[in-house]
């Protein structure tokens, strides 16, 4: 069965979970920079996630990316304009979302059996039962047998792995991803491809998933939004019309449907990224 | 399977065209690995011996010196004077009494002002730590007071709170706060803010992002402050004691100091340095303990 993008509303969608939509309209994003300058990261920004869509960013270096999750989560306010998640503004920390960063966010201190625990014992389940669905989680992940270890004994795929089961665990209705898979080898990255669609399959949360690799973002998602060069906001949106499920990613590369979309969305971000280029180059 | 005797195995290594069986590979690594160990021992020994030379050369050579009086022994004390000394306190004890009743008073009072200083030192460190304009407010007052010589304290509280053992724990305790509170202090501000991000999407609220994270990552900053904390503590007290004092191994010092007997004086310090040795070797179990979770640090002073 073929999930149409965009979510035509009345269309059955085959969801088990629940998912939110979210909401975002005119928003802007200033920081002060350490000279006093205010320095525009987004600017006017507006997009819709319909509920269960995964939808994917790509953009530039530096266009705001990475912010835009953080005033989703409401991690930070907007300088203006608002987000909207289930019809409701966010104000303080979003409530079903679960975020995985960009950087290691891994407490060193936990076990990787405490690092998946860390969102059930927080939301309040009783121990017994978040000890029961975390060993279930990384399992899922691969990862039995090494519930013990503490994250410095862990690869860095096998760390990525436990973020993942970690920011899944909490069933979220809306899970951010901050280039989750960007610094793990090929093989790895696919597998763990494989195994996010599988999973999101499962519970269909609304996904933003940010990412630099092309191909991941057009295997991966319904829609692919490419932002222009700092300040950020959206220049394009296309919809990945392939049909789901998707099965292994690096199968789906060889579609003909794949690299015609690929290459629209790279003709699109191209200049984006070759006129940030210019401008970090020019300013050094 | 018969094994290979080590010759074929060397032989091995050497010949062309020979397929090295598993049971040569294993061999070669049994090999390598007693070598190793054999190294490894050598080495131990050789370092021991070094340590043992190095405490010969300084203690023989101070008891020389003193004995061909190079250096007075009336000022410098003798390595066998303080010995002497030593075989005396622990035999027949002071005018006092036992000096065991006088190493329980003064390490009472250190360990005292330790947990006191101790607890003292975590709280306010957390607290002005997570508070961004307590902080400010609060800054410049405790360079000020981090700046006085507060050891000079100790006779103000022998003043105002007499010979007993509270101004003895209350030294000992300043001086431990200080050194806390400020690991403290900079232990929460050093907090990854990834971490504090992660936990408050995860639901958290202030309490439990101070439990799940500010906490835990202070802790590193904390227990590697007590090591020196400890030894300040002992400091305090001793100070206290020999500024007044009815009891204590400071007032042995103090009294000793009045009969030029140098040689007590080295003994008292020979057995609080003893005391403070012990007392770090159970905090770097505690610190091994509490930091599990730490990857070993490449230059893990080991024996230092
Ligand atoms: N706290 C801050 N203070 C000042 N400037 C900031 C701050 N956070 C981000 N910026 C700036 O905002 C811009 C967008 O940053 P952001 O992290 O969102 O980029 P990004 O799109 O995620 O980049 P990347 O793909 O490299 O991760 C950057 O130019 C950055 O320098
Ligand atoms: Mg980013």
């Amino acid at each position: 069965m073929v999930v149409r993008p965009g979510g035509r509303t009345g269309a059955a969608e085959p969801r088990t979970g629940h998912s939110a939509r979210i909401q975002i309209s005119g928003l802007t994003k200033r920081f002060m920079t350490p000279s006093g300058e205010p320095f525009t990261a987004l600017r006017d920004v507006s997009l819709t996630i319909e509920p269960g869509q995964f939808c994917a960013i790509v953009g530039p270096t530096g266009c705001g990316k990475s912010t835009t999750l953080g005033l989703v989560a409401g991690l930070d306010r907007p300088s203006a304009g608002s987000v909207q998640v289930a019809g409701a503004e966010v104000s303080g920390i979003t409530k079903g979302i679960s975020f995985m960063f960009q950087a290691d966010a891994l407490f060193p201190w936990k076990t990787v059996l405490g690092n998946v625990m860390t969102g059930p014992t927080l939301t309040g389940v009783s121990k017994r039962a978040a000890i029961e669905s975390s060993r279930d989680w990384i399992r899922r992940v691969g990862l039995s047998g090494f519930e013990d270890r503490y994250p410095h004994q862990l690869s860095g795929g096998m760390r990525k792995r436990v973020a993942m089961a970690a920011a899944l665990i909490n069933e979220p209705e809306i899970l951010l991803m901050d280039e989750p898979f960007g610094a793990l080898d090929v093989q790895t990255k696919a597998i763990m491809q494989t195994e996010l669609l599988g999973l999101w399959e499962q519970t269909r949360p609304s996904v933003l998933f940010i990412t630099h690799d092309l191909d991941e973002a057009v295997a991966l998602a319904d829609r692919v939004l490419v932002m222009t060069s700092s300040p950020g906001s959206i220049k394009e949106s296309f919809d990945i019309d392939l049909p789901r499920p998707r099965g292994s990613v690096q199968e789906i590369r060889y579609q003909p449907r794949f690299t015609e979309l690929q290459h629209q969305i790279w003709s699109s971000l191209k200049d984006e990224v070759e006129r940030a280029y210019a401008r970090t180059a020019g300013a050094a | 399977m018969s094994a290979p005797s080590p010759v074929g195995g060397a032989l091995a290594s050497t010949t062309v065209g020979y397929e090295p069986g598993p049971g040569d590979q294993r061999d070669d690594e049994d090999r390598v690995r007693q070598s190793a160990l054999r190294m490894r021992r050598r080495r131990t020994v050789r370092l021991w011996l070094a340590r043992g030379g190095v405490a010969v050369f300084v203690i023989g050579g101070w008891q020389l010196f003193t004995t061909w009086g190079l250096v007075d022994k009336f000022f410098y004390g003798q390595p066998s004077g303080i010995w002497d000394s030593l075989v005396q306190l622990f035999a027949h004890g002071t005018a006092f009494g036992s000096i065991w009743e006088d190493i329980r008073v003064t390490m009472t009072e250190a360990i005292y002002g330790f947990v006191v200083g101790t607890i003292a030192g975590v709280i306010a460190g957390l607290a002005l730590g997570q508070n961004r304009f307590l902080a400010d407010v609060l800054g410049p007052y405790i360079k000020v007071v981090n700046a006085i010589p507060r050891i000079i304290l100790g006779s103000i509280f022998i003043v105002a709170f007499g010979f007993g053992t509270f101004p003895k724990v209350l030294l000992a305790a300043v001086l431990v706060f200080f050194i806390v509170f400020f690991n403290a202090f900079q232990g929460v501000r050093e907090v990854d803010p990834n971490l504090v991000a992660n936990v408050r999407v995860l639901g958290a609220s202030p309490f439990q992002v101070a439990r799940h994270v500010t906490i835990p990552s202070a802790l590193t900053w904390i227990i590697a402050s007590l090591h020196t904390a400890f030894g300040f503590a002992i400091i305090g007290a001793l100070v206290a004691e020999v500024l007044g004092a009815q009891h204590g191994v400071g007032l042995i010092i103090s009294q000793a100091q009045g009969r030029f007997d140098p040689d007590t004086v080295f003994a008292g310090m020979a057995i609080m340095a003893v005391i403070t040795l012990a007392a770090e070797y159970l905090i770097t179990l505690l610190e091994h303990r509490v930091l599990a979770w730490r990857p070993p640090a490449s230059s893990e002073p080991s024996g230092l």
